[in-house]
């Protein structure tokens, strides 16, 4: 489904934050909650984290920046997510994965013009006994070919 | 009449919710009244997606359906039926203990479960002490199914003999080699088997607290493992009494956020715990000082999800299947290039070779095989002239080789492996944690020589050798530490892809 993300006000973040101050360790949770929220975890949240969790902003930058997944913009409507590792590699990903950037004039990470297609690389998604394959959103395919990958990126709209 | 369509990542990757509408649609059409229940894979890939109708007999198998196909179903026949799944003969030969419920039961009923053995493993340990239960942990011979292979049962007892206000059961769900999807086939096709093993673990070695640190690459496996849990909560068999009567004990699924080396135990600590996941220096061991400091066990999905059968059936009983000190079953994932790819458990000793060309077929391109590469990145390569050693811990070992996650993947003989070797090293650079020299800074030297080498430059083959010494001597953990073994793999076994004139150096 494309999501377009409402503009966080700093009640909302507050309160997102705040619901998770329960668990122990609870700064993945807090970055994974802003981020299903808004699309990314935005700059205007850091500081009110660093507060609730007495910690710097230079920390909170620091966990942020160590993992792939969390972003400080949001990416397009949807993440096509192309697995670039071994198994899918053995039944041609690469060169799946090189037509689609070609196609869509992207590098990875980059996002179509219309905004609606963000093209990201990713490590095994599991379907390893049917590659080559990709995640869009939370919806994922297998065997994925040319023509697959064509029908992929018209029904995302890119 | 009953119909199963599998959920399973796998099989929905492949088409199994536009077969499961084709069949609902079909049954209306024909006026009959099916119940369609969403189970986990079987574990044929290749078949999926499978579905199964329940007959007097036996399940009977359809498959791989299209939507098209629906009609065969209620047929009983047709093009894609195969008959009785049980009797398929990649179902046939193998031996199913941690996968026995997998892909039959529907994954979120708790009656189901129960009704093929679930929860006697939970009920036996509560008649134990916490040294018997790790004493029949110790007897049934496991060993740590995430990789390294240690005793499963030395482990809790290090934990059990802790002394500490509060202890942990952590469940290392983070499978990220590839060529590995058990764990999640067994959170989306079996998830009370974890928490059943993860409640025993608890019991062993007096943790009340419980975490599943798994993957944001996993949506629905984290979706059906966090409904799994209310539903043992809701159930009694989590939460303040386990089953009613024995301690505390309650856990709660957290998701990482795509990276690698989240995967090693200490680096997942610190996610975890909120922090960048760099890996600790050990000692302190994290069974003495793990989670928040407290002594906390980890282990991986597929450990614990053996523990549940081997308390129904008895450590004896798991431990006489195997081979050596590599004792009861692997489930064992064959990917990438094979006709036949999925999971198969087996006792261990089942020789590779058997595994590549019979069970999986040989390749999907129908071209020989080139190498497979067992145990994820950080595997090695295995030539043909190696598909006699028998799947085992240390009969791997012995060929400078690993069986890790036991994922198997295939490759073909296009296959380049100078650019397999390439792609070792760059996956090691970008998911480097950075604490060490060697890994963070050889990985990308690794890169750059491997150019070199590919431009004909054979004086920097020995480069290459060197630096994976330095990363294998001087690597903090198995990240930077393994690297060299597919690396030096496809050198040794592939010279001729590491240009022509690099022949002589590599030998
Ligand atoms: C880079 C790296 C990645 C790892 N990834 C995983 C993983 O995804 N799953 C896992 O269970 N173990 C993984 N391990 C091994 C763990 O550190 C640890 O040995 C394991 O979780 C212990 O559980 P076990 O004894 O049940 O195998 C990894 C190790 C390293 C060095
Ligand atoms: S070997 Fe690499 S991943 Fe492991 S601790 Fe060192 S830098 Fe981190
Ligand atoms: S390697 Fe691509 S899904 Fe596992």
């Amino acid at each position: 489904m494309p999501r377009d993300f409402p503009q966080p006000t700093a009640d909302e973040i507050e309160t997102l934050i705040h619901s998770q101050l329960h668990l122990e360790g609870p700064l993945l949770p807090i970055f994974h909650l802003l981020q299903e929220s808004f699309g990314h975890v935005p700059e205007t949240a850091i500081q009110p984290i660093a507060d609730a969790l007495n910690i710097t902003r230079a920390e909170v930058h620091g966990v942020m920046s160590f993992y792939h997944d969390f972003r400080n913009v949001p990416a397009g409507r949807h993440v096509v997510k192309i697995c670039r590792a071994e198994a899918c590699q053995s039944m041609g990903a690469n060169a799946l994965a090189e037509e689609t950037l070609a196609k869509l004039g992207l590098a990875w990470h980059g996002t179509t013009a219309n905004g609606n297609v963000t093209v990201e690389p990713v490590y095994c998604l599991g379907l390893c006994a049917c590659a080559p394959a990709v995640m869009v959103g939370e919806t994922v395919h297998g065997r994925v070919d040319g023509a697959k990958m064509d029908a992929i990126l018209k029904e995302a709209g890119a | 009449m009953k119909i199963y369509v599998p959920l399973d990542s796998a099989a929905r990757a492949l088409g199994a919710d536009q077969v499961a509408e084709a069949i609902a649609a079909e049954a209306a059409k024909r006026g009959v009244d099916a119940e369609i229940v969403r189970n986990g894979s079987r574990g044929m890939v290749w078949l999926e997606p499978l579905v199964e109708l329940e007959t007097p007999e036996g399940r009977k198998g359809f498959g791989p359906l299209l939507p098209s196909e629906a009609g065969q179903v209620f047929d009983g026949d047709g093009a894609k039926a195969l008959g009785l799944v049980d009797e398929l003969p990649w179902m046939a030969k193998q031996t199913r203990l941690t996968f026995a419920r997998c892909g039959i039961v529907d994954p979120l009923s708790l009656a189901e479960y129960e009704a093929l053995g679930g929860l006697s493993g939970l009920r036996r340990a509560l008649g134990m002490n916490g040294e018997a239960i790790v004493d029949e942990v110790k007897l049934s011979g496991l060993r740590g199914r995430g990789g390294a292979g240690f005793p499963t049962g030395i482990k809790w007892d290090t934990v059990r003999l802790a002394h500490a206000s509060q202890k942990y059961i952590v469940c290392n769900a983070d499978e990220g080699d590839s060529g590995t999807f058990a764990d999640r086939m067994i959170m989306e096709g079996d998830p009370f088997t974890l928490i059943e093993g993860m409640a025993i673990a608890g019991l062993a070695t007096g943790a009340t607290k419980g975490y599943i640190y798994s993957r944001s690459e996993y949506p629905q496996a984290n979706a059906i493992m966090r409904r799994a849990i209310e539903i043992m909560r809701e159930a009694g068999v989590l939460g303040a009494k386990v089953l009613g009567e024995g301690p505390a004990f309650d856990m709660e699924l957290r998701v990482g956020a795509g990276a690698y080396v989240c995967g090693e135990e200490t680096s997942l600590l610190n996610s975890l715990e909120g922090k960048r996941g760099v890996v600790r220096a050990k000692p302190p061991l994290p069974a003495l000082e793990g989670f928040m400091g407290k002594p906390t066990v980890v282990n991986n999905v597929l450990s614990l999800a053996t523990v549940p059968v081997i308390f129904e059936k008895g450590a004896q009983y798991y431990a006489d299947f195997g081979l050596g000190r590599s004792k009861g079953t692997m489930p064992i994932q064959i990917a990438g290039n094979v006709k036949y790819g999925g999971l198969f458990e087996t006792a261990f000793g089942m020789e590779l070779g058997t595994l590549v060309n019979e069970i999986a077929g040989g390749t999907a391109s129908g071209r020989p095989v080139k190498a497979v590469q067992v145990g994820g990145p950080l595997g090695a390569y295995l030539a043909p002239e190696k598909f006699g050693t028998p799947f085992g811990y240390e009969e791997f070992d012995r060929k400078e080789a690993l069986i890790g996650h036991a994922g198997i993947v295939v490759y073909d003989d296009t296959t380049d492996m100078l650019g397999m070797a390439r792609f070792a090293m760059e996956f090691c650079a970008v998911e480097s944690c950075g604490k060490c020299t060697p890994c963070r800074i050889g990985a990308v030297r690794g890169v750059e020589t491997i150019d070199r080498i590919a431009r004909g430059d054979a004086s920097a083959i020995p480069l290459l050798t060197d630096l994976c010494e330095t990363m294998k001597d001087g690597s903090l953990c198995a990240l930077g530490g393994f690297t060299p073994f597919p690396v030096m793999s496809a050198l040794k076994q592939f010279p001729e892809d590491f240009a022509t004139t690099a022949k002589e150096a590599a030998e």
